[in-house]
């Protein structure tokens, strides 16, 4: 067993797991999604993110590519709530919590993509 | 780092990787924290609401990076002071953590390389002319690439030797050298440097490790097997591979001077000719004494010193060997000892010697053994073999009749093959022709343009390197003298300061010293000696049809078609 491997399937996994938990619940309800799980969520993409960094093989730069697509939505998300909350002050409205989660949405998609390369990976190597 | 080039941001982001993930923890940790922390007391009773991750991250991102706008949105509550205390602390450590790693990064030998070769990649990769490329930049490259940055032409280096690189850069050429610091014998290296580019004219070996300059010769005659490979070879062996496998231009400076110290003893004039042909540009030659015949002493029976023993014996002259081993024939009159000592020169008998090889690879006791050997007899003639370029000084200060610096000579032969390759033939002819017509031929060409060294050329009569003669030929079937041709594109058309010295066509034998009544035809390829200038006006004869014109009939003929078809119309009318 591997600790490397371990700690960067964790980081995987966990990103996607996150993101599936913000986004799960009705798209406009502001109650059902926390903002807590969405930081969290975000933070763990990144730290995925920068474990990526260095891999030169064909796997490794998808990987790395699918890893930035769900930091961009989830950053996307993030600005989308700090904007309507802050900037706008309307508050999360159904339409606002509406885009964020499917922001969020989009990124869980990346995550999974993610994941599956990751099994694909593990498959491929048989040991 | 193993030939190929690490990809410099691969090469960061794996650096990094640690720092950043301990830099996006700590920001994490204190902004998660800050939202949870309780807000001060509302004055309406009750408290502010917990700051929102919007305030948060904004908070922390000016305090992270010490830039310190306050306490925004209100003034925090003791809780909120308490962790922000804790998070400037923990955040101060991040940031060190990360810079100390970035700068350790810029400063590391595997990272400055990786970059210098991408650099150097690139450099050579954007080249759009002409380059050689020179491995080793001894003291023999240093000379070549100074004399090919003189005539004009682009070089790479590589260089094992940093301290050798540095110096490439300190030096003031006219165009960018890029060069690099690496083994010249990997072949991933010389691909990088350009080796199979369509832009490589010539690979140049040079350097002082013979297996090396075999590693290159190989690797050009499979990677580019039409380009020029020359190669520097000081042990016989070696050349004798490099000539199994095809290596067209094998250079050992040791037999080169032979063969020149032969040739003075055989032909002075010959060998005065020679240098004078292909002596460095810019550089004046001097004559040189003519080596006596008689007696001769040698100092160090090494690679040079059989070498030297060979080409003096061929010329029938005897030789007495001094060195501390006895020469592996026992046919040589061989005194033991050391050179630099008057008793072994003493009893190698220098009183009635005429002249002194010294030929140890000591540049110190080289010129030791001369200085005593002259003060026992000043008449001696004296070659000298000056191991390092470097110094220079004390050789000069010494004035010995022949100075052997394999540098020099490695040089001077490699710039010869490169520019012109006409001249080998040529000098070939030199080197077997006889005393009084190559004395006569110095006189003759030294008489007319000076002691400095001349430019020599050649040139092809063909479609590319002289059009507008190719469209004469073709057009009209006159016949064109060379003497016709060989005229300055000025009023009255005065001779073109040059000699032909040879005309090579293809069927007929070749045609030393051509004269100007011969008739040229297409295909034939000339070698020429002159002025900087004639070479010029003759470039422009050979390319512009008008000048080609006016060279061959004195007159300016009208250009363009209105103009052409009114001189037409007045040459009919006045006709």
């Amino acid at each position: 067993m591997n600790l490397e491997k371990v700690i960067f399937g964790f980081f995987i996994v966990l990103a996607a797991t996150l993101n599936f938990g913000f986004v799960i619940g009705d798209i406009e309800r502001p109650e059902l999604h926390n903002v807590y799980e969405m930081a969290a969520a975000l933070i763990v993409s990144l730290i995925a993110t920068v474990l990526k960094f260095g891999d030169r093989t064909q796997i490794g730069a998808i990987h790395l590519a699918t890893s930035l697509v769900a930091d961009l939505q989830l950053l996307a998300a993030a600005m989308v709530w700090g904007y309507a909350e802050h900037v706008a002050n309307t508050g999360l409205t159904p339409s606002t919590m509406s885009s964020i989660v499917s922001l969020s949405g989009g990124a869980l998609f990346a995550n999974v993509i993610s994941v599956v390369i990751l099994i694909a990976e593990t498959i491929m190597q048989r040991r | 780092m193993n030939g190929t080039p690490t990809s410099t941001i691969f090469l960061v982001l794996r650096r990094l990787r640690t720092p950043l993930i301990v830099l996006i923890v700590i920001f994490s940790v204190s902004v998660l924290g800050l939202t949870l922390m309780p807000g001060p007391p509302d004055p309406n009773g009750g408290s502010m609401p917990r700051l929102s991750f919007f305030h948060a991250t904004y908070f922390i991102s000016y305090t992270a990076t010490t830039i310190g706008f306050g306490e925004i949105p209100y003034a925090f509550s003791e809780q909120q002071r308490l962790w922000v205390t804790f998070c400037i602390y923990l955040s101060v450590i991040g940031w060190a953590y990360t810079l100390g790693t970035v700068f350790a990064m810029l400063q590391d030998k595997n990272f400055l390389n990786a970059v210098a070769a991408q650099r150097f990649a690139r450099q050579v990769r954007h080249l759009r002319e002409p380059f050689y490329l020179i491995c080793g930049y001894g003291e023999a490259g240093h000379l070549i690439c100074q004399a090919l940055d003189e005539l004009g032409y682009r070089a790479v280096v590589i260089e094992r030797d940093e301290a050798k690189v540095g110096d490439l850069e300190l030096q003031s050429y006219s165009a960018d050298m890029p060069a690099l610091c690496a083994d010249a014998g990997q072949p991933d290296t010389l691909i990088l440097a350009g080796l199979t580019s369509r832009y490589c004219r010539g690979v140049i070996a040079l350097t002082n490790d013979d297996s090396t300059n075999l590693a290159v010769a190989i690797a050009a005659r499979l990677l580019a097997p039409s380009l020029h490979a020359l190669c520097r070879a000081e042990h016989a062996e070696t050349a004798a591979n490099m000539a199994s496998f095809g290596t067209r231009h094998i250079i050992n400076p040791f037999e080169k001077f032979g063969e020149y110290m032969a040739l003075a003893l055989h032909s002075p004039a010959a060998y005065n000719l020679l240098l004078w042909l292909t002596g460095l540009p810019g550089t004046t030659v001097t004559r040189h004494r003519e080596p006596p015949e008689g007696k001769w002493v040698l100092c160090g029976y090494g690679t040079f010193g059989r070498v030297m023993t060979e080409a003096l014996e061929n010329a029938g002259l005897p030789v007495t060997i001094i060195d501390r081993a006895a020469p592996l024939a026992a046919t040589h009159s061989w005194i033991k000892g050391d050179g630099t000592g008057g008793e072994a020169l003493r009893a190698a008998g220098i009183a009635d010697a005429v002249g002194i090889v010294a030929a140890t690879a000591s540049d110190v006791n080289n010129l030791s053994t001369v200085v005593t050997a002259r003060e026992l007899n000043p008449k001696l003639f004296t070659v000298l073999r000056q191991n390092h370029v470097a110094n220079r000084a004390l050789f000069d200060a010494f004035e010995s009749d022949f100075a052997m610096v394999p540098a020099e000579i490695v040089a001077h032969e490699c710039i010869a093959i490169l520019t012109t390759p006409l001249l080998a033939p040529f000098l070939a002819f030199v080197r077997q022709a006889d005393d009084a017509w190559a004395e006569t031929l110095l006189n003759d060409l030294t008489g007319r343009f000076g002691w400095d060294v001349p430019t020599v050329w050649s040139v092809s009569l063909n479609i590319s390197q002289a059009p507008s003669v190719y469209r004469l030929l073709m057009r009209n079937a006159a016949e064109l003298k060379l003497g016709e041709l060989l005229r300055t594109p000025v009023t009255d058309r005065p001779p073109l300061a040059c000699v032909p010295l040879l005309l090579l066509r293809e069927g007929d034998p070749p045609r030393l010293l051509p004269g100007l009544e011969e008739p040229i035809r297409l295909g034939d390829q000339l070698l020429l000696v002159g002025s900087e200038t004639a070479h010029k006006d003759l470039g422009l004869t050979l390319f512009n049809s008008h000048t080609l014109k006016f060279v061959l009939t004195g007159q300016d003929f009208p250009s363009g078609l209105v103009w052409e078809w009114l001189a037409a119309r007045r040459q009919v009318r006045d006709a």
